[in-house]
């Protein structure tokens, strides 16, 4: 997978290696701004009130 | 026979780069979970107290009307030195998009909090022990005797530690009672309930930390903290 991405990047080494500095950067900004985010409340590791049984959290 | 074993080969190769990328993804999750959101929650905590701070030196007050200055629904702050220093916002409500931003909450449902100027009642809190600001981290370094501080606009409120609870359901409302039976006090008072998740980094149980009023002390021009801060 990772090959393959690195076969089809244009240029030499240093270009390809920027190039996927910059992907992987990208796709860590997706991860902290977007996907993060979203998932966070899904997951039962953040809820600190305490509150009824027939509560939403 | 090559061609059907090296296509296999790839296959795994792919599964195996999948796994590790799913590795690194938890990887940076934790990162996020743990620094990020509290690099966030901070900064916007320090910008709303900051707000509150000057609305307080400008005189006006968040019940003033609607030409009143914005200061959220912040009411004032919490010091509670065992806990470490700095300062913790108080706002109103315990629901997650509040208290995400680095601040303490207190109860709107199921049992509303009383507030500290009222006659008497549960001054009821709620913050994050990790990430989005971790306010209560160090809750358990409380103990018996440690004062815990409230400041508003013209009075320190200060309180102090008489009983706490390592683990609870998080179901125990009652702990939230205007009178907590649950710490052993049966008269009405005037209480501060504080409650996090535990234990750290999970939030399976409840920890909570009652404290009693001990006095109050009005807020001077130079806004001089109480004995029980200076150390």
């Amino acid at each position: 997978m990772y090959g393959w991405i690195w076969r089809h990047l244009p240029g030499n080494a240093w270009v390809r290696g920027a190039i996927s500095l910059v992907l992987v950067l990208a796709v860590v900004y997706v991860l902290f701004q977007y996907v993060f985010p979203w998932a966070e409340p899904l997951l039962p590791f953040n809820d600190v009130t305490v509150d009824g049984e027939g509560a939403a959290r | 026979m090559t061609r059907a074993r090296g296509r296999i080969a790839g296959a795994i190769g792919v599964l195996g780069e999948l796994l590790i990328t799913a590795g690194l993804v938890l990887g940076l999750f934790v990162v996020y979970s743990l620094w990020w959101t509290n690099v966030l929650a901070d900064r916007e905590a320090r910008q709303q107290g900051e707000r509150m701070r000057e609305g307080w030196a400008a005189g006006g007050t968040p019940a003033a009307g609607p030409r009143a200055f914005d200061s959220g629904d912040g009411i004032g702050f919490l010091h509670v030195p065992a806990m470490g220093d700095g300062e913790v916002l108080v706002t109103k409500g315990t629901d997650p998009a509040s208290l995400n931003g680095g601040v303490a909450g207190y109860y709107t449902e199921p049992i509303a909090s009383a507030l500290p100027w009222d006659e008497q009642g549960n001054f009821t809190l709620a913050a994050h022990r990790d990430g989005h600001g971790a306010k209560f981290h160090n809750i358990h370094k409380l103990a018996d005797g440690d004062p815990i501080v409230f400041e508003t606009k013209d009075t320190w409120y200060v309180y102090k530690v008489y009983e706490t609870l390592p683990k609870t359901s998080k179901y125990n409302v009652d702990v939230l009672q205007p009178v907590p039976e649950e710490s052993g006090r049966t008269r009405p008072g005037r209480y501060i309930t504080l409650t996090t998740c535990t234990p750290v980094f999970t939030s399976d149980y409840r920890y909570i930390v009652w404290g009693e009023l001990v006095r109050t002390q009005k807020v001077d021009a130079e806004r001089t903290p109480p004995a029980e801060l200076a150390s």
